[in-house]
């Protein structure tokens, strides 16, 4: 079983517009960004929410409960991973990796959970597992 | 004002290599902008508009515009990943149709192989400023084949789509390759042959793939009045479209590709439907991408691709609907990793009549080429041309 503590993962290049993401990742919590003209939150975060072009959007903290849209196993890498889509309970749907399982028992529409992993020297990032 | 009419592919050139150790970039773009001038029967200073994309050396098209001593009044640098080239046939008819230039030069070149480009299994940091995707991307692992896959795994869930029927498009554009003399792999495969390659990223196996070469091609797109005087059989710009598929700020949806809209806004300006045409040009990065296209442009339902490609279906001379006749980017030829510009030259062959006899479509008189470009499973262009022979 491979999971991502063997897997070297890239620091995050961070902007100023996403600091406080990555600043709340680093003490273990997911932030989405939420627009409070239409009520929708959308990922990647942005100032401007890309559904009604306002600029009234608001940090909040996803609850970290979420379900596996798609995955996929890249098998050809040095250590094997697992890519995916995560839609979260909060609506928005994140690329991310599901680690800490079994690959070989992963499904559409699984129930995980928000897990953080290490990078080289940057802040953590957000993953899943199986929940 | 539409495109209909306005323009014609005059001239077409694909290199023969695959493999371009001994040449330079430059001089690929060079070399097939000649042989399409030539195939056209105009000469270089009849160019009067240029168009290229990122595998162009230098910014944007100064650089070859400078290496072929072309003088040209309009340029368009539009990239859109491998379907750019398809893009700029539209923008050509568009930019002849308002008068800007008269005889339009395409190019494409790359050499993945001779730089040995890990193309399709390692994720690519673009360098730079980051893109504001990237911080939120790029640390995952996506990769060419790892974004494509969950396309084909999600479709599978939804629509119970075999990795069996993804086969039989491999299978079809094997069968096309055996007859191009150029093409990189000739040998018919099977639909175990491809099950049971192995596997990259689930579900895509490595005959799920496409080939990585080095190469390119050119198309001179030119005002009616320049093609009423030239001799090569007279190939019509009938409609284009283009369209950016994004995540959609997390909506993401990776069941259909932008081809759900360029499909029907260049079958509404051509005036055809997708059961009129004769035959199909339809990107082959991987399997899943045909299949989802195919959905999309409306040659089958949603849903139904797994269905309609299989048994043959795609095969000339076997099959409803003959696709990628000379092998495709799956079996034949993917220069640059961009496989736009090779899908119109097919079309055209096909539309002359000039295909390899064994898998000439007869009476071909109707054709799309439709490209994907960027990565189908995290943002794409898409871009539709419907070409006539007159
Ligand atoms: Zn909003």
């Amino acid at each position: 079983m491979a999971d991502a503590k063997e897997r070297k993962l890239p620091a995050p290049a961070i902007s100023p517009e996403t600091q406080p993401y990555w600043d709340a990742a680093a003490k273990g919590k997911l932030l989405v960004r939420k627009c409070t003209s239409c009520g929708e939150a959308h990922h990647y975060p942005r100032t401007i929410c890309p559904f009604c072009f306002s600029d009234k959007t608001e940090w909040v903290e996803a609850s970290g409960k979420g379900t596996i849209y798609s995955y996929s196993v890249m098998r050809r890498a040095p250590v094997p991973y697992a890519i995916a889509y995560v839609t979260l309970a909060e609506g928005p749907r994140m690329v991310t990796n599901i680690v800490d399982c079994d690959f070989d028992k992963l499904k559409c529409e699984q129930a995980v959970k928000l897990v953080f992993k290490p990078t080289e020297d940057g802040p953590p990032l957000p993953m899943f597992t199986p929940a | 004002m539409s495109i209909k009419g306005k323009a014609y592919i005059a001239g077409i050139c694909e290199h023969p290599t695959r493999l371009a150790t001994d040449l330079s970039l430059a001089q690929i773009h060079a070399e097939v902008a000649k042989g399409a001038l030539e195939d056209a029967g105009l000469t270089k200073d009849d160019v009067d508009g240029y168009f290229c994309a990122g595998d162009a050396p230098g910014l944007g098209p100064m650089s070859m515009v400078e290496y072929m001593g072309l003088r040209p009044r309009h340029v368009d640098s539009t990239d859109t990943g491998g379907s750019s080239y398809i893009l700029h046939v539209g923008h050509a008819a568009e930019a002849i149709a308002a008068g800007k230039c008269k005889v339009a030069l395409i190019t494409l070149a790359g050499r993945p192989r001779a730089e040995g480009m890990a193309t399709g299994t390692v994720p690519r940091s673009r360098g730079g400023t980051p893109t504001p995707d990237e911080p939120f991307e790029f640390p995952y692992g996506p990769t060419v084949v790892n974004m494509y896959a969950q396309c084909a795994m999600r479709h599978m869930y939804e629509f119970g789509t075999t990795s069996e029927q993804l086969a039989w498009i491999k299978v079809a554009a094997s069968h096309h390759a055996q007859y191009n003399p150029h093409a990189l792999l000739k040998n018919v495969v099977t639909v175990e042959e491809v099950v049971n390659s192995p596997m990259i990223s689930d579900p895509l196996h490595r005959l799920d793939c496409c080939v990585i070469t080095d190469g390119g091609g050119a198309i001179v797109v030119v005002a009616p009045e320049i093609a009423a005087k030239l001799k090569r059989p007279k190939v019509k710009v009938l409609g284009a479209s283009e369209f950016i598929k994004t995540q959609m700020g997390g909506k993401v949806d990776l069941t259909y590709s932008g081809a759900r809209f360029t499909g029907p806004a260049a079958f509404a300006e051509a005036g055809v439907k997708p059961s009129d045409i004769k035959y199909a040009s339809i990107y082959d990065s991987f399997t899943i991408t045909v299949l989802m296209q195919l959905e999309d442009l409306g040659f089958c339902e949603k849903g139904k691709g797994g269905q309609f490609v299989a048994d043959g279906n795609l095969i000339s001379g076997v099959g409803k609907l003959p696709f990628n006749t000379d092998g495709g980017g799956l079996c034949s030829n993917h220069p640059a990793n961009r496989g736009g510009l090779t899908k119109v030259l097919e079309a055209v062959r096909q539309l002359r009549g000039e295909a390899h006899p064994k898998v000439q479509v007869p009476n071909c008189d109707l054709a799309v080429a439709h490209g994907t470009g960027g990565s189908l499973g995290l943002r794409h262009g898409s871009a539709t041309v419907i070409l006539e022979r007159e």
